[in-house]
């Protein structure tokens, strides 16, 4: 029996990825990291920034997404994001600006609660990354 | 001109092509989860609206060029009728335009009604981030409670020669789903519904908007390029009447002093 299943990712722009033989996806869901398998239950969850792993027989691709919203469904996993970006393509040059921008952001003190966890997580992935 | 717009037509069409089951998607998640929500009473206003009806705001989204046909007034025509029967209903209009040309039509008879113009004349093809913008916009107005409905108007691309001017109310969210459309599944949801609503929600707004703005660019490329089209093969026409006519009365001037010659020599 086959341990593939279909996903596609889409943003507003476009289709971003689309692939038929995944064997694992892992996304950063908003409460945790959640490893998604073929014949998973139905679901819709939404992410906060982190990073997308997705597995398949040709190995391991990387990609770090900001937000974005997730759907399980018969083995046809969607994943909408406004904001993706495959981690070989992400220059340091570009992390770095976009870790300055996020710092700033944190150091206000008018921001939400849930603002600010969303924004450090992102500082945090960001610089893991770099 | 027609070229031009046959070149950008391609481009704009494809990219509203690609926006489509972005939006889709994300209506179709949206659907589900307001299907699932336990608390239909405490749901988020923008999905539940604020209750009343009482003023309505109206999103006109329109190019910044003219020079399309019938493009911009198809919209705007559409967007009055709307607001007369609005104001003999006795509800109040708030209006948004977007884009320079929908303004330019609609101020002079609603000029007191409209509250906000926003143009994107710099950027060249509509990107996410301009709707985020709009959306913002309407959101905290919504949330200000400055009104209680709101529709986006714009034209929706269906071929080149054709573009349906849409009317689609965005708050509170219309969930009139045909029953055979409706899935079945159970959804398991994490973190729960109502947590998810309330962050999809804003974002469904912003790709509503983007939707719009991908269909009227590929609309306007579409409208202009038709228009364009004709006016050319009326130029040519015309070409062809004046040019017939110039060389009758050309021949006409050589005929009289033929006569003219003629005559003069016959006298002699």
């Amino acid at each position: 029996m086959s341990e593939e299943f279909k996903l596609e990712v889409v943003n507003p722009e476009k289709s971003f990825l689309s692939k038929e033989d995944v064997t694992e996806v892992v996304v950063p869901a908003f409460e945790g990291e959640m490893g998604i398998l073929k014949d998973h239950i139905s679901i819709i969850s939404f992410l906060k920034p982190g990073m997308i792993k997705i597995y398949s027989k040709l190995g391991e691709e990387k990609y770090y997404v900001e937000d974005g919203i997730i759907e399980f469904k018969n083995n046809n996993l969607s994943i909408l994001t406004s904001s993706i970006f495959n981690i070989k393509d992400m220059e340091k040059s570009k992390i770095d600006e976009m870790l300055r921008v996020a710092e700033k952001e944190t150091a206000k003190d008018n921001i939400s609660d849930q603002a600010k966890y969303l924004i450090d997580q992102k500082i945090e992935v960001l610089r893991n990354i770099n | 001109m027609k070229m031009v717009a046959a070149a950008k037509l391609k481009r704009a069409q494809d990219s509203a092509e690609k926006g489509r089951p972005y939006s889709e998607k994300m209506n179709n998640i949206i659907l589900n989860l307001s299907e699932g929500i336990s608390d239909k009473e405490n749901a988020p206003k923008l999905l539940s609206g604020t209750g009343k009806d009482q003023i309505h705001l109206c999103v006109v989204m329109t190019s910044d060029r003219g020079l399309c046909g019938g493009f911009n007034s198809n919209i705007i025509k559409k967007a009055k009728s709307y607001f007369s029967k609005l104001s003999s209903e006795g509800k109040e209009l708030k209006i948004i335009t977007v884009g320079s040309k929908g303004n330019d039509q609609l101020k002079r008879f609603f000029g007191d009604k409209i509250i906000e113009n926003i143009s994107f004349k710099n950027s060249k093809n509509a990107n996410f981030f301009n709707a985020e913008k709009v959306s913002k916009i309407i959101i905290e107005k919504f949330q200000k409670e400055e009104f209680d409905i709101c529709t986006i108007f714009f034209n929706q691309f269906k071929n080149v020669i054709t573009q349906i001017p849409q009317a689609q109310q965005i708050i509170p969210l219309k969930t009139d789903i045909d029953d055979k459309e409706k899935s079945e599944d159970n959804y398991e949801f994490e973190p729960d519904e109502d947590e998810i609503l309330t962050n999809l929600l804003p974002k469904n707004i912003s790709t509503q908007i983007f939707k719009a703005m991908l269909e009227n660019s590929a609309s306007e490329q579409g409208a202009r390029m038709s228009a364009m089209d004709n006016a050319t093969r009326n130029a040519g026409e015309m070409v062809d009447k004046l040019t017939i006519e110039y060389n009758r009365s050309r021949q006409a001037a050589i005929t009289k002093e033929l006569i003219e010659i003629i005559s003069g020599a016959e006298s002699l």
